[in-house]
């Protein structure tokens, strides 16, 4: 009867839309749990020491990681000089020149490059800048670092451009500007906010990368100075503290993980909130 | 840029020649490709050289085992004997097993947030879950060591009372194992098979739907049997993707793993995996020999990604198709 | 605004790069976990006293520290395994100058467990540790055991093994003492920094190593002494050469260094399984890898300056952290050998 395969249909809708849900709330879940462990671990082992003080010796507490918060922040300075402004003028080229074989080109090796384990780049660090200088330094992890930030600086800035309306451009251009000078002051400045949102995650992204520094920027008990000295990062030290066995460290450790995805999540909500507006303003 | 305009003329007057190249340089076109080029040329070189200090440097170990590297299963730096194998073994069952248990978290959760939430609860909670892939590898693998092992340990009895006939989940757990690093990969892997998939299902066209519910489908089944077929060229795209970021995944692996170049086939066992192995071994490896063994599993690990990576490309341009 | 941003930019790179720069002179070392207690609080103590003088050690693992040295990455290394045949070649192959050992203090490689019920010292035999590790015994009631053990219940729960993931002393000390005790051992695994375990999980230096076991119900594994007692471990006693059972201690280390044969000139003894009644059988020099020539004269006449200090003021710290002195002899020859470095 028509009846009962109806009822077996409507069972059946009302079943998996249970068990999607039933997907989702675990994989959100997951995430409050996730947060709400770290923020607790973590907010209850901040202490005043934690941001002021350098690393005591092994098996004594107290002391820090002032030292890492800074090293973290030289190496994204570094890997931002570095990513940024290559990655940029890439996304620009293929936004506003390209349209050839070499674009199609450009574009897939950037996707290479954005597949490449983060490791591997730390190896090509290594052979490049460490093997040759003989020793560990910020500029070696600020490098790594920056080859990361490549790909997705290339893709977003190509994105916001591509999505300012030609009209302007055709505008700029109408007016008797060059095509140079219409991309810098009309069609650049029309995408800016989604460029700097696109550099503010990309910078999220690459401040909890560990992999690539475990051989290029090493790690630095001390103040580092100048950009040739090995160098402590935040990342660096969560991995080397919570592997070991002292108590001390580990709160360490879950203050910095605190901190670290604080500033992380606070970038991209920040981000996500101003792309958001952008959609709402009418083209 | 430039500093004079070039000139122009609104009206209708006497031809003039077209600006020379001195002209068009100050006007700063030429100069504008010319960097971007540049910019665009040096992604290439960097790549390039990339491919090629991995080449170049992992010469000994591949002139050496050759072939065979990837199928020998020694590891063995005092005899100065190295096999891949263990490591191949190690990232593929952990990759495997993040995909068997985030694909169906994931794509169930991309169906309903895409087709059967209600709009404000869709956006908020995808708002949510895209968080998730922000969090960097390191904190997963804190929480993997303080957290997931201890909740395993917790578990383990009731699972292997379950499963433990089979071979996969026999013998002795340490809390370290390949089944950990499996399922701290699958929660990395999931927000980024919910977000690409949820993006391709929203792609569908309405009509499709319409269509389906006009002619009397439940919402299920216009879903499942319309929208996520054509969307599905689109979701094995972000499947493919979601897997080769876990083949890569170093961090969180290397803490959860148990670090233990052996191939057994009980998930409950330490294992290695290749990035692990390279994140561990690396900075002290003697000799010639175990370094370019370690570059190599590196060049062996890229191949693999640039595979999986050109298959996602593939699914997914091809799935932008369907977009409006 | 993007003026502002890029003036904050520089402003913030500046001050990075100015702070601390003061005449700092930073030297690196990197290498064994087994020493990185003393080392940290000696490098502490130097900094403290003449706080224009960094050393910057990274505790990596002997392997990691022969490795970079080598290459050159950092001024000097650190290891618990002296440096073999084959790697002096490669550092003077590739330096054109040769490499020095300076032992620093002795230790002792103890055996560390967490067994359920188990709240007493365990009495280990040769026999014991070696089927063990190489994955012959299985459980924690197997007769060999129970026979060093009379009267202690122990579980008949599995062994779980841990090992060093990284390259390193505290393994070569071990498989060292290993080697000497078991032909089986010998011919199927050997002695290295780095081996083919036949059985175990791995952790990452001494840290990771004692971190696994606290951790994991039923497991054992070797640390340094130290680490054992900062975490308030259990330790084994092991059965010495002259039958009896020991804990690793002060006493026994010393011990053992005293009862061992001369010291070789380029200091690199190995006094595992050494003979008297109180000699601890796995106890080992540590040694400090300092090339023969270092270019830069600052850093030359820190690093010798830090020699000095660690052979004199250094050697009164190390009971504290349950590390041996070094026996005077040995002291005197090293003054004189510190000479070498250029």
């Amino acid at each position: 009867m028509a009846n009962l395969h109806t009822l077996r249909r409507k069972t059946v809708n009302v079943v998996m839309l249970t068990i999607t849900g039933l997907c989702t709330f675990i994989a959100a879940g997951t995430l409050v749990y996730i947060l709400g462990y770290l923020f607790v671990h973590g907010a209850t082992s901040l202490t005043l020491d934690f941001f002021t003080k350098l690393p005591t010796p092994v098996g004594e507490s107290g002391g820090g990681m002032a030292n890492a918060i800074v090293g973290s922040g030289k190496l994204l300075l570094l890997a931002s000089l570095f990513g940024i402004p290559i990655g940029f003028l890439g996304g620009v080229y293929l936004a506003e020149f390209g349209g050839s074989t070499f674009s199609y080109v450009v574009r897939y090796v950037t996707d290479l490059l954005n597949g490449v384990p983060s490791i591997v780049i730390g190896i090509f660090a290594y052979t490049m800048v460490v093997l040759p200088q003989k020793h560990f330094s910020t500029l070696a992890g600020g490098l790594a670092l920056g080859v990361m930030m490549i790909p997705i600086a290339v893709r977003s800035t190509e994105e916001f451009l591509r999505a300012v309306p030609n009209s302007l451009r055709e505008g700029a251009m109408a007016l008797g500007a060059t095509k140079a000078r219409s991309i810098l002051t009309v069609v650049i400045p029309a995408a800016k906010n989604g460029i700097m949102t696109g550099i503010m995650l990309n910078l999220a992204r690459v401040a909890g990368e560990t992999a690539p520094l475990l051989f290029t920027s090493f790690g630095n008990r001390y103040w580092s100075s100048g950009w040739e000295q090995p160098i402590s990062a935040l990342p660096v030290m969560i991995f080397t503290y919570a592997i070991a066995p002292y108590e001390d460290w580990h709160k360490q450790a879950w203050a910095a993980g605190f901190v670290l995805l604080t500033m992380v999540l606070t970038v991209n909500i920040i981000a996500r909130a101003v792309l958001s507006k952008r959609k709402h303003i009418a083209r | 840029m430039a500093a004079t305009p070039t000139t122009v003329t609104t009206s209708a007057g006497p031809v003039r020649p077209a600006p020379g190249y001195w002209q068009r340089l100050r006007g700063g076109d030429e100069a504008a490709y010319v960097i971007t080029f540049m910019a665009a040329a040096g992604i290439l070189a960097i790549t390039g050289l990339l491919v090629l200090e991995l080449y170049t440097n992992s010469s000994a170990s591949r002139g050496k085992f050759g072939w065979s590297f990837l199928v020998t299963s020694t590891w063995d730096p005092v005899n100065d004997q190295f096999g891949a194998l263990p490591f191949i073994y190690g990232t593929v069952v952990t990759s495997f097993l993040a995909l068997l248990m985030g694909i169906p978290l994931g794509v169930g959760a991309a169906i309903f947030l895409a087709e059967l939430a209600p709009p404000k609860i869709s956006d908020a909670l995808t708002f949510l879950i895209e968080l998730l892939a922000a969090v960097p590898s390191v904190i997963y693998g804190l929480l993997g060591v303080f957290v997931l092992i201890p909740i395993l340990r917790e578990i383990e009895p009731s699972l292997k009372a379950a499963l433990g006939w089979t071979p996969f989940f026999s013998g002795p757990f340490y809390g370290v194992s390949l089944f950990s690093a499996g399922v701290v990969l699958a929660v990395m892997i999931i927000p980024f098979i919910i977000s690409i998939s949820r993006e391709v299902i929203l792609s569908v066209p309405g009509d499709q739907r319409e269509a389906a519910l006009a002619l009397g489908a439940t919402r299920w089944e216009t879903t499942w049997d319309i929208v996520v077929p054509y969307a599905k060229k689109g979701i094995m795209g972000s499947i493919f993707l979601a897997l080769a970021r876990a083949l890569g995944e170093t961090m969180a692996v290397t803490m959860v793993v148990g670090n233990d170049p052996k191939i057994k086939a009980s998930l409950l066992a330490p294992g290695y995996s290749i990035a692990a192995v390279i994140a561990n071994e690396f900075t002290e490896a003697t000799g010639q020999l175990y370094t370019s063994a370690l570059i190599e599993l590196g060049l062996v690990l890229f191949a693999l990604t640039i595979v999986i990576n050109g298959m996602a490309r593939l699914l997914i341009i091809g799935a932008d198709k369907y977009k409006a | 605004m993007m003026k502002r941003v890029v003036k904050q930019a520089a402003l913030i790179a500046a001050l990075a790069t100015g702070v601390a720069s003061a005449q700092q002179i930073l030297i690196n070392a990197a290498g064994a976990t087994f020493p990185y207690p003393m080392y940290s609080k000696w490098f502490d103590q130097y900094h403290k006293k003449f706080p224009n003088l960094a050393f910057n050690y990274q505790s990596i693992g002997s392997g990691g520290g022969i490795k970079q040295v080598t290459e050159g990455t950092v001024d000097f290394g650190a290891s618990d395994g002296p440096m073999n045949d084959t790697q002096l070649k490669e550092f003077h192959g590739k330096h054109g100058f040769g490499i020095l050992h300076f032992p620093t203090v002795m230790g002792a490689d103890v055996p560390v467990y967490n067994v359920s019920g188990v709240n007493t010292n365990l009495n280990f035999t040769p026999e014991a540790l070696a089927g063990i590790f190489l994955g012959k015994i299985t459980k924690w009631n197997d007769p060999e055991l129970m026979k060093a053990n009379p009267g202690l219940k122990l579980p008949a729960a599995d062994i779980v093994v841990v090992h060093r993931s990284d390259g390193s002393g505290t393994t070569y000390i071990w498989t060292d003492y290993l080697s000497k005790v078991s032909k089986e051992w010998e011919t199927k695994v050997g002695r290295g920094t780095s081996v083919n375990w036949p059985v175990g999980l791995g952790g990452k230096g001494n840290e990771g190593v004692s971190g696994q076991v606290q951790q994991t119900p039923n497991s054992i594994g070797y640390v340094e002494l130290i680490y054992a007692v900062q975490n308030k471990m259990k330790t084994g006693k092991v059965r010495n050469s002259a039958g009896i059972f020991l804990e690793g201690s002060l006493a026994g280390v010393t011990a053992a260094a005293a009862s061992s044969k001369e010291m070789p000139d380029d200091f690199r003894v190995s006094i595992t399984n050494a003979p008297g009644k109180d000699a601890y059988p796995i106890s080992s020099f540590t040694w400090l890898l300092i090339p023969e020539k270092i270019a830069d004269p600052t850093k030359d006449k820190a690093i010798k300056d830090f020699l000095k200090w660690m052979l004199t003021d250094g050697q009164t710290m190390t009971s504290s952290l349950s590390y041996a002195p070094l026996p005077k002899g040995v002291v005197a020859k090293e003054m004189k050998a510190i000479a070498k470095i250029q």
